[in-house]
């Protein structure tokens, strides 16, 4: 402890400006406002994305009661197709991107071993941005006309038929775009230039390797996101006819442009994900993740080839004989390392010595059922095929998939396994496993029925369906409700080691025993500031040989 | 520990359980949870291709996931206590990427063959032009001169509304009945030409594994060859606005001698009972709905839109045909009591136009800005909406007749 005390009290002499010289945080609710603290804006970033998973989520329950039987119970088609719009773009914006910015804020400096991220102002801002922009996107289903109902995926002309709306929800994309562009930039420089001496690239924590990864790819698209958006703007107000086909327009062009943002961003979503589940695996399995370099490789090209996929969201359109069989290529060719992590996790366990913590649980469960959202994926990619899959459920099941038990349980994992950490106290284990089950349980009841639901010919963003799919839709619907009702077992669990830690067990610094990394040589709760002076690594250690000189300090306080 | 064994073996047990539903559930075909085997040459062949692809994940599945469960089991803390210490090994990292890149290679090989016989358009018998409407299908024998609508049936329209208290399930064919069936001939190849006049929709049958989609200013080539008579069902599958879920697709397919008869009672304006020819696949119609004839040649009686009588009519006849026509092809946007939807569509209960002179109203129903075109109507049925309109929820405009309506048809 006293070791890491002479840390704390070094006068922050890098980046000590945006702070009062580490003696903790501001009073009152100007401390949130103004933080440019990164455990803060970690904790704000968190906080955020757990109420839009909430509010999505409450949102699906409508989608989920309309489709409970055939005929049209509760809801107008118009509304309808409200909630299925908005549920992505909460989830999506709201929901996943946030929480790994969130994780990406608390976790990349201290493992990394840097005091902040390297643009603390820009940081408060990336994350402030957000509720406003949520406040604009929500606040259309309070205006006459109701919200945006063009799919998430705004294709027009469609899009272009939306009210008052409309502007609304392009700035919100605007403003989204600008905080995910900011907090991409920062965690890029950060760990491009803030890691600790001896810290070479190929010695950095898988989690920080896959975000690195994640903040080009978000650099690269979002961009080109607000200029689609833009486009349709101007084409809807302004007169110009980017999209419009009566005006020499071309309504395809907005689909190219889109899936050419859209899909690096299902990476986006899905590569922290693999970082936080490499993180998690080998400290539950007592083993080093097996095929560091290799992993790192297999996130690159997966990322390259995130570029070069797009049209297979397309493959309907009419395009050319020869782009079909080039998109078609490419999106099986991403298989080759997608595989090679999901092989290497495996060895990672193999042999290994492993226990069952909820973490880890969540981890298990990630690799199985991500691992079935990639079949399916690979499914989709046979061009043919996907002639008889596309916009119907199986398209649904397949990125809910990699979406919710992917890269949702990953979110979940990476919480349990940091929380004591961030609170200094331990969660109840009991409840955890509970809340797992129950999860995991629901999650498939929702989505496994929703693939034979597509393949018998169910399309997708449908208020109502013919009678011989009532019983897969009866299914689904179960389990959203059960899932969603799931999560207050996680809720009471958390809500405890954040606000009422009386009498719970306190976290060691190194909470987890398997456990390797610069975040568990810090005490928990981690201090205000962390890492002010950087910390040594052993010039010759392995990636996590490197961490245990450190360990080997707090031993003594090891949870057995 | 003990806790432990359960786990381990629960998650066992559900892999097994998951593995065979999946099994068992690929195995059966036309039972309401798989892709149809289809009744063309190119759906058998793509359903052959996704069983195909369908197990070799099954099979990869079946290596990662046991071996997976497997280590869960026999690699956990208290049967496993020391963790090995190995944590790399290049020749097993090459051959896990070599062997699927084989076998995507080999999937790739048959996907592509197919790909390149789904998109070879030549040498069709039969053109028919398939336009998207919010919300309804047009189609168009080029080379025949005949032309309709197709919309979502009447009696589905009727239960699908809110709070209707019909039964869907006591509804034949509920969401995937019409009006008017597409009806195509048997053993000809045919080729569609896929466009839309409002937004993208998607036009999708899939036991003729034909998905394309309907794009405002593109014309998307596709085709078919239909091996066995019969009743195939679709739908819209683009998303397309406030109905997409209610413009379903309906193709018969008949032999040839009756596909002609079908031809030229159409192209006369009669009246044709296409029930009778028509089984209806099992695989299709939930069991309720299957046992009750097929509905889809009755609304074919019905006097096609073109045959025009142009005629003086009654107000009261007016308003009777009217209030169908605006049910059938208006209230969707403007809604049955006229209140419109706002912000997109306008309301029609006190609008200037249904109150003013004719004329507007009239060219209004020829070429709307963003409402679509009804000049594919009748005189009569246009005459008849239109006073429809002026003289409802309080609108207290003239009535029109059908020469007022022709007077202005350019
Ligand atoms: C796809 C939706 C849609 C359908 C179906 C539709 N309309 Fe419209 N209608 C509109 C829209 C949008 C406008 C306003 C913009 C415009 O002028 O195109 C409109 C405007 C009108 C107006 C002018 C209202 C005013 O006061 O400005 C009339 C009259 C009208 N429609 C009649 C009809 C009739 C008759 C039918 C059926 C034969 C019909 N509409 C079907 C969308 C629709
Ligand atoms: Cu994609
Ligand atoms: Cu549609």
């Amino acid at each position: 402890m006293a070791h890491h005390d002479t840390h704390a009290h070094h006068d922050d002499h890098a980046h000590g400006e945006h702070h009062d010289h580490g003696h903790g945080p501001e009073k009152g609710i100007m401390r949130w406002i103004k933080t440019t603290n990164h455990k803060d804006l970690g904790t704000l970033y968190l906080f955020l994305s757990f109420t839009m998973f909430m509010i999505g989520g409450l949102m699906s329950l409508v989608i989920r009661a309309e489709l409970w039987m055939p005929g049209l119970q509760f809801v107008d088609p118009e509304f309808f197709n409200q909630m299925t719009t908005l549920h992505a773009l909460v989830m999506i914006f709201g929901g996943l991107m946030p929480a790994f910015v969130g994780l990406a804020n608390w976790m990349i400096p201290m493992m990394v071993g840097c005091s902040d991220l390297a643009l603390p102002r820009v940081n408060n801002w990336g994350f402030w941005i957000l509720p406003f922009a949520f406040t604009l996107l929500l606040g259309t289903l309070f205006m006459p006309g109701g919200g945006p109902a063009g799919g998430w995926t705004m294709y027009p002309p469609l899009v272009l038929q939306t009210g008052n709306a409309f502007p609304f929800l392009i700035f919100a994309v605007h403003l989204m775009g600008i905080s995910s562009i900011t907090g991409a930039i920062n965690v890029a420089v950060t760990i491009l230039n803030m890691r600790a001496p001896g810290m070479s690239l190929l010695k950095m924590p898988l989690f920080a390797w896959t975000w690195l990864i994640t903040a080009y790819l978000l650099i690269a698209t979002m961009p080109v996101l607000a200029g689609a958006v833009t486009m349709l703007l101007t084409d809807k107000y302004f007169g110009t006819a980017f999209f419009t086909a009566a005006g020499g327009g071309d309504p395809v062009m907005f689909q190219h442009i889109f899936w050419f943002f859209g899909h690096p961003e299902v990476y986006i979503l899905i590569l922290p994900a693999f970082g936080v589940v490499s993180t998690i695996i080998p400290t539950f399995a007592r083993k080093s993740l097996f095929g560091y370099d290799s992993m790192v490789y297999a996130t690159a090209s997966i990322a390259f080839l995130s570029f070069i996929v797009w049209a297979h969201h397309m493959f309907t359109v009419g395009m050319p004989l020869a782009g079909e069989l080039f998109f078609m290529f490419a999106t099986m060719l991403i298989a080759v390392p997608t595989g090679v992590k999901v092989f290497n996790w495996v060895a990672t366990m193999w042999k290994g010595s492993m226990t069952f913590e909820t973490p880890m649980l969540f981890a298990l469960a990630f690799v199985f059922l991500f691992t079935i959202g990639g079949f399916s994926g690979l499914m989709l990619a046979i061009a043919p095929v996907d002639f008889q899959y596309h916009d119907t459920y199986f398209v649904v099941a397949h990125f809910h998939y990699v979406i919710v038990p992917g890269a949702v349980f990953a979110v979940i994992a990476g919480v349990y396994y940091w929380l004591p950490k961030w609170t200094g106290v331990m969660y109840n284990e009991t409840l955890g496993r509970i809340h797992f089950w129950l999860s995991a349980i629901f999650i498939n009841l929702t989505f496994f029925p929703q693939h034979f639901a597509g393949l018998a010919g169910m399309q997708r963003r449908v208020p109502d369906y013919a009678v011989q799919f009532t019983d897969f839709n009866v299914q689904s619907s179960i389990g959203a409700f059960g899932f969603f009702v799931s999560q207050f077992v996680m809720i009471y669990n958390f809500a405890r080691c954040i606000w009422f830690r009386e009498g719970m067990e306190k976290a060691p610094a190194r909470v987890w025993e398997g456990a390797h990394g610069l975040e568990w040589t810090v005490p928990s709760p981690a201090p205000y500031h962390t890492f002010e002076e950087p910390p040594r690594l052993l010039p010759e250690g392995e990636i996590t040989a490197a961490h245990d000189a450190y360990d080997a300090l707090d031993r003594h306080k090891i949870n057995p | 520990m003990a806790k432990m064994g359960w786990m381990a073996r629960a998650a066992l047990v559900s892999v097994l359980l998951a593995a065979s539903g999946a099994a068992s559930a690929y195995t059966t075909t036309g039972n309401g949870w798989n892709t149809p085997q289809g009744v063309t040459e190119i759906s058998a062949k793509v359903y052959d291709l996704h069983l195909l692809i369908f197990w070799v994940c099954v099979a990869i599945g079946v290596l990662v996931f046991g071996a997976m469960t497997y280590s869960i089991v026999m690699h956990r803390r208290s049967v496993h206590p020391k963790p090995a210490d190995f944590h790399e090994s290049t020749t097993v990292e090459i051959v896990w990427t070599v062997i699927p890149f084989l076998i995507l290679i080999g999937m790739a090989i048959p996907a592509a063959g197919t790909l390149i016989k789904m998109e070879d358009t030549r040498g069709a018998e039969l053109s028919v032009k398939v336009t998207g409407y919010q919300w309804k299908w047009q189609y168009e024998y080029l080379d025949q001169g005949v032309g309709f609508f197709s919309t979502l049936h009447p009696d589905s329209n009727k239960a699908r509304q809110v709070g209707s208290g019909i039964d869907p399930t006591t509804v034949p064919n509920y969401l995937v009945e019409v009006d008017e069936p597409l009806v195509l001939p048997v053993g000809k190849k045919v080729r569609f030409l896929i466009t839309a006049n409002d937004v993208i929709h998607a036009w999708w049958v899939p036991d003729l594994a034909v998905k394309k989609d309907a794009i405002p200013g593109y014309v998307n080539e596709v085709w078919t060859k239909i091996d066995k008579p019969g009743t195939y069902r679709g739908v819209c599958a683009e998303l397309c606005g406030r109905d997409h879920g209610f413009m379903p697709i309906v193709v018969v397919a008949l032999p040839e001698e009756e596909f002609g008869k079908w031809l030229e009672a159409r192209k006369a304006g009669q009246p044709y009972r296409l029930a009778a020819a028509a089984p209806t696949q099992a695989a299709d119609v939930p069991p309720a709905a299957a046992a009750q004839p097929a509905p889809a040649g009755e609304q074919v009686a019905a006097a096609p839109a073109t045959a025009a009588s142009a005629g003086e009519l009654s107000k009261a006849e007016l308003m009777a045909k009217g209030e169908q026509v605006y049910k059938a092809n208006c209230a969707a946007c403007h809604q049955a009591n006229g209140a419109g939807m706002a912000p997109t569509f306008p309301p029609l209960a006190g609008s200037k136009m249904a109150n003013g002179p004719a004329e507007a109203h009239i060219a209004q129903m020829f070429t709307g800005k963003m409402m679509p075109s009804f000049r594919h109507l009748s005189d009569a049925d246009l005459a008849a909406v239109a006073t429809y309109e002026r003289n409802s929820w309080g609108n207290t405009g003239s009535i029109v007749q059908p020469a007022q309506v022709a007077a202005l048809r350019k």
